[in-house]
């Protein structure tokens, strides 16, 4: 246990090395840029890893707690670079509104916009949840539910242009809490949040992997009708997990709004809701760091290879998602532990166990 | 005598029509090891699963104080009414301390289950004392014989320290003397909790069985010791053979 424990404190020390240490040495601003923009998406995954992964719910719709979280994020900025009492340039431009619509009006203030681009994807996913995991809905039902609800997400959005900017979502952010977004040290400081964020929820998601939760939530997406059988509501566990992952969505659509610049319809509809799901099928959804590389891996190859090949990339990345879950289902983490299993003698089969000892156990 | 009685009025169960148990009468005295047998059909598992809250079921099934038709599965299962299946089910990917404290662990608040397991809980240790899997305990119940996780699945039972248990053919696909520790072991469980077991397997059922109630085509057939049962007529027409 203790070596255990020493070893995922090694791996943290080694990450955050690569990520504060050598990252912001050997990479270019943009390519750094680009990183901070990976981290967050790995950020959705961390939290798939754990819905999905641990407790079997296929979310094929993040989209919508990442845009929760983004939208609520740029809502703020743009208010802000606005100033107090102005409307955001894009409302002014489309001219169609004569005052600051009143759900707009608390995210000026950032104590109301900070904690909301958390809590206000969570609250979604436990209303979402509650009526859904206690209905018993799962499975390729519960996939196409939130598949639908990212599309109507994007969908509402787009038709609301006067409010949300339509198609063109929100964009052109002068500042991020009174720092200008232009200057590159405040673009390395935002990639420094991000860095040191990611950190944070990998350690809350393998704390709750790791704690009689974590064992728990396996244990329902494994037999969900057995642990009904010993006294557990299977929805409550689910719903924790599904929350969970909801929170952590919304958390990197609010650091995506700064690190990138920019939040609209096409970054958390249907497509990218399902690339979310591709980065971390490709890492491997039931481990704690797979999900993360596998994110990172995946959207540092679409930007390369789309750079080279802009039309091939589509195919390639479907290619991919099919040939991991032909032939690896357990991702790019399974590699590792294969290759570990090989390298080192199997231990021994279980022994055979005598019956059990029940006279000597009643008298004692 | 100890632990609480099951009594069961006038149990139906309707599956489009067909009545899978048509108007059951049973009562299971605390402590009594009953065994509930009949052909294929009879209604044996699916009476055990309109008790447990799996099937919807009219009638009365009375625990105790507590009527169990019409609670939810969990809350039934709170109540100190534990389960197996004819398959065993078990978390094949969990080692058997998890499955033991997971099973251990319905009444825990949300702080210890976001914690670590720092020790093993003295219930669990001593189910896996009973059962006979603590030298296994770290190994992943997928990885246990047929018969190892039926144990695993009345020591489940157990840490869930439940009062009245149904077993579900707990000793098919077991060798002889498998059968004879199970046994063994249904009869140290009885010492405190009242067991129904279903099972096909004869023998087993005259070496364990206190009581035994024959289930046919949804009814009670029969009811009674082990040789009264034997004894009758009707049963040894349609089940028993001649005996």
């Amino acid at each position: 246990m203790r070596s255990l424990s020493w070893r995922a404190g090694a791996g943290f020390a080694v990450g955050a090395v690569l990520l504060f240490g050598v990252a912001p040495f050997a990479l270019s601003d943009f390519r750094l840029s680009l990183l901070a923009k990976y981290l967050c998406l790995a950020m959705v995954a961390v939290g798939i890893g754990l819905a999905w992964g641990r407790g079997g719910l296929l979310t094929l719709g993040q989209g919508v707690f990442f845009g929760l979280g983004g939208y609520a994020m740029a809502m703020h900025m743009k208010l802000a670079d606005a100033g107090p009492g102005e409307m955001p340039d894009f409302m002014q431009l489309y001219g169609q509104l004569d005052a600051l619509p009143w759900w707009w009006r608390p995210f000026a203030n950032p104590a109301f916009a900070l904690p909301a681009t958390v809590l206000l994807p969570m609250l979604v996913a436990f209303l979402l949840g509650s009526l859904v995991f206690r209905r018993r809905v799962r499975g390729a039902y519960f996939a196409i539910l939130s598949q639908a609800l990212a599309a109507a997400m994007a969908i509402l959005l787009i038709g609301q242009q006067g409010t949300t900017g339509g198609t063109n979502g929100l964009t052109d952010f002068q500042g991020f809490f009174g720092y200008d977004l232009d200057d590159p040290v405040n673009q390395r400081m935002v990639y420094f949040i991000v860095a040191g964020v990611l950190l944070l929820l990998l350690a809350i998601a393998r704390q709750l992997m790791r704690s009689r939760y974590g064992e728990l939530l396996v244990a329902v997406r494994d037999s969900e009708e057995r642990v009904r059988f010993l006294g557990y509501n299977p929805a409550n566990v689910k719903l924790v997990a599904y929350v969970t992952a909801a929170g952590m969505a919304g958390l990197a659509g609010a650091l995506f709004v700064p690190a990138v610049g920019i939040i609209n319809p096409a970054l958390i509809g249907i497509v990218p809701s399902i690339e979310f799901v591709i980065g971390v099928a490709v890492g491997g959804r039931a481990s704690l760091l797979g999900p993360v590389l596998g994110a990172v891996a995946v959207a540092w190859a679409k930007t390369t290879l789309s750079e080279e090949f802009p039309a091939a990339w589509t195919y390639l990345q479907g290619l991919l998602f099919v040939l991991v879950v032909a032939f690896l289902p357990g991702g790019l983490a399974s590699v590792v532990r294969l290759l570990r299993r090989r390298r080192r003698p199997p231990p021994d089969p279980a022994p055979v166990s005598p019956a059990p000892v029940v006279a000597q156990e009643v008298t004692a | 005598m100890s632990g609480t009685g099951l009594v069961v009025r006038d149990l139906r169960v309707v599956f489009d029509g067909f009545a899978a148990v048509d108007g059951v009468d049973l009562e299971v005295a605390p402590g009594d090891i009953r065994f509930l047998i009949g052909p294929n059909g009879a209604g044996k598992t699916t009476l055990v699963d309109a008790v447990t809250g799996l099937v919807k079921a009219t009638g009365s099934a009375r625990f105790g104080d507590e009527e169990l038709l019409g609670r939810p599965v969990h809350r039934i299962a709170r109540m100190g009414v534990g389960r197996t299946f004819q398959t065993a089910t078990v978390f094949e990917e969990l080692t058997v301390l998890q499955n033991l404290d997971i099973a251990a662990g319905a009444g825990r608040g949300a702080l210890t289950l976001l914690r670590r397991r720092r020790s093993v809980p003295a219930a669990v240790s001593a189910a896996l004392e009973t059962i006979g899997l603590a030298a296994l305990r770290d190994l992943p119940a997928g990885s246990l014989a047929h018969g190892q996780k039926q144990w695993l699945e009345i020591g489940m039972l157990l840490v869930q320290d439940v009062k009245l248990l149904l077993l579900d053919e707990p000793v098919a696909g077991m060798s002889h003397d498998e059968r004879d520790a199970t046994g063994e072991l249904l009869r140290v469980v009885s010492a405190d909790r009242t067991v129904v077991v279903i099972e096909h397997d004869m023998d087993f059922m005259r070496n364990f069985a206190n009581t035994v109630t024959v289930l046919h085509a949804g009814k009670v057939l029969s009811q009674g010791t082990v040789a009264q049962v034997q004894a009758d007529p009707a049963v040894q027409q349609v089940y028993l053979g001649v005996g």
